[in-house]
């Protein structure tokens, strides 16, 4: 794997062929050191006098460079054969004095340090070209559309849909959930369109598949245009119009109102709790086709539950949102953050408490959720209280485990929508009869 | 990029500014709209680069700063009997973060305008570029099969 980085610049001025081959037998002594581990970073500015392309080294003082090469785990550099290319007529004479010295430099170092350098990185650090590979699709499209986040979502939505007091039907049921997939890939795909150069400059999201250049951003869009239509008509038409309102309502919310917002005020947190708490909402609209106290209470315990899980995971991550310019409570207002959540913790105790209230659960809900909302409220005051790192750990790794539980645990004690007017119905008896499943 | 290549290539992340550079393919039969989004993508790399290489600068300078002057009112040094650097512990650095972000927000205003409209730009320009090489393609299909 031979390298030769060959200057090209808008115009006829193009090397051919014969004459690089040439070179390259020319330089054969030299091209020797040029191993495929050797990776020198440069970016291509454009001169101002003309617009010619120029490939320039970092601007680095002379020193720096040494020190860079002796460090071991030392990202790679690639040497770029500017000297043999000199013919082509390039104002050159700074750079290449400069590639003259790495040369030298690299002849010098061993090969021991290089073979230190480890595998992965080298995977990672290598230029690598813009051609889209097919048999890569799947998985970049996945990372693109946050494919994990989007199945969670669908299982808030599923919940929803469970929790509705109607009989069961399984069509509408997968229609809603596919619906909702779609929807959540695409705005998640737009949300990644949007924050290239934010999410490259932030450790938890610079491996994503624009910052990698591993898509072109008019395919993201296309893909959530490709997602994001046939998953609302799905809703719209498949489903019913209401649900597709809140769909289209919630990609809107979640592409053009939180993700600017990141970067504009801490209100955004807010928002982004409503765009959390809208899934199960459309689940059991889906489901009912109208949006009764039950679904405003599922979209409550989830619109609560965000605040704990966002604000605690924000916590370990307030350098990077300094750095990166986002407005997040964490960082500006760590008072109000820590208080939020603790708020929000307790909150989905009251909440879990109106559930029987609104004739959708039986009593026995409340009395089972409690020990795992007060653990997460008990959390939540560790939190409010030590404000550091590991009581935040604690209570995001909590609310990833609390919410699936609470939502199994409702739908465990769901009341059967036969048994409403009988009061004394118990887990299992009801649990028996409230699932009627239609068979499309 | 290997001599052949009809594509673009991109590199490993900038040490400053974190962004990956892309070296650009330039066809020989390169029509003006495809220079004009080949000349906004690279001067949208280049402005990014900039931005993002003096910010991320400012910020480790305004760090290490910080951390001086606060370990000096305590009465420590930079390093502590082992050698190794004395940092602060993250409700210290707290203060940093707030201080910075407050200070930036105006620059990180008109970035933000500056980079979505740029950003759409490109898009919209890739896609015009793409529709004109499909109907090249397709008259040239045609072209082809009339033959």
């Amino acid at each position: 794997g031979l390298f030769i980085w060959h200057l090209k610049s808008p115009g006829v001025r193009q090397i051919p062929c014969p004459f690089l081959h040439l070179c390259h037998v020319a330089n054969d002594r030299l091209i020797t050191f040029q191993y495929f581990n050797f990776l020198k970073r440069m970016y291509v500015t454009q001169c101002n006098k003309d617009l010619s392309q120029q490939a320039k080294p970092k601007s680095d003082p002379v020193a720096s460079p040494f020190h860079e090469l002796q460090q071991l785990d030392q990202e790679k550099k690639i040497i770029h054969k500017i000297r043999p290319i000199l013919p082509v007529p390039q104002p050159l004479s700074e750079p290449s004095s400069r590639n003259g010295l790495r040369e030298m430099k690299s002849a010098a170092e061993t090969e021991d340090s290089l073979t230190a350098v480890r595998a992965e990185s080298k995977e990672d650090r290598q230029w690598k070209e813009m051609k889209l590979q097919l048999e890569d699709l799947p998985g970049i499209l996945a990372r693109l559309s946050k494919i994990k986040l989007t199945a969670l979502v669908v299982s808030t939505a599923s919940a929803g849909f469970a929790m509705a007091p109607v009989p069961f039907d399984l069509t509408c049921f997968l229609l809603a959930s596919l619906g909702t997939g779609l929807a959540s890939c695409a705005a998640n795909s737009i949300n990644q369109f949007f924050e290239v150069p934010f999410d490259s400059n932030m450790n938890r999201t610079k491996n994503r598949p624009l910052v990698r250049g591993q898509i072109s951003p008019l395919l993201a869009v296309c893909f959530a245009a490709s997602c994001g239509v046939p998953g609302i008509a799905l809703l719209t038409l498949g489903v019913n119009p209401l649900t597709g309102a809140l769909g289209a309502f919630n990609i809107f919310l979640y592409t053009c109102c939180y993700t600017p917002m990141k970067r504009m005020s801490i209100a955004n947190t807010w928002v982004g709790a409503v765009v959390g708490a809208i899934p199960p909402v459309m689940g059991w609209t889906a489901a009912t086709g109208s949006l009764d106290a039950g679904a405003l209470l599922l979209g409550g315990i989830l619109y609560s539950w965000q605040f704990p899980h966002f604000n605690a995971l924000s916590w370990g991550l307030r350098e990077d949102y300094s750095r990166g310019g986002y407005c997040m409570m964490s960082v500006t207002h760590p008072g109000l953050c820590r208080r939020v959540a603790l708020r929000h913790c307790v909150a989905l105790v009251g909440l879990s408490t109106l559930a029987p209230v609104l004739d959708i659960t039986t009593w026995t809900f409340p009395i089972i959720s409690l020990p795992i909302n007060l653990y997460i409220s008990y959390l939540g005051f560790r939190f409010y209280r030590d404000a550091d790192r590991s009581s935040s750990r604690k209570l995001f790794f909590c609310s990833l485990w609390h919410l699936p539980m609470l939502l199994l645990v409702m739908f465990t004690c769901k009341k059967s929508f036969l048994e409403k007017e009988d009061k004394g119905d118990l887990l299992g008896g009801s649990h028996g009869r409230a699932m009627e499943i239609k068979l499309p | 990029p290997p001599a052949h290549s009809r594509n673009d290539w991109i590199g490993p992340p900038d040490k400053h500014s974190n962004l990956r550079p892309v070296i650009f393919y330039v066809p020989p039969e390169e029509s003006p709209l495809e220079r004009r989004l080949r000349e906004a993508r690279q001067e949208a790399q280049a402005c990014n680069q900039r931005f993002w290489a003096l910010h991320n600068r400012a910020f480790h300078q305004e760090k290490e700063e910080f951390i001086y002057s606060r370990l000096k009112a305590k009465g420590l040094e930079m390093r502590d009997e082992t050698g190794k650097k004395a940092t602060l512990n993250a409700e210290e650095m707290a203060d940093f973060y707030k201080d910075f972000l407050s200070k930036n927000f105006r620059k990180h205003m008109q970035y933000n305008r500056d980079w979505y409209k740029r950003n759409f730009t490109i898009t919209f320009l890739m896609g015009q570029v793409a529709l004109l090489r499909a109907l090249r393609w397709l008259r040239w299909k045609k072209k082809n099969v009339g033959n």
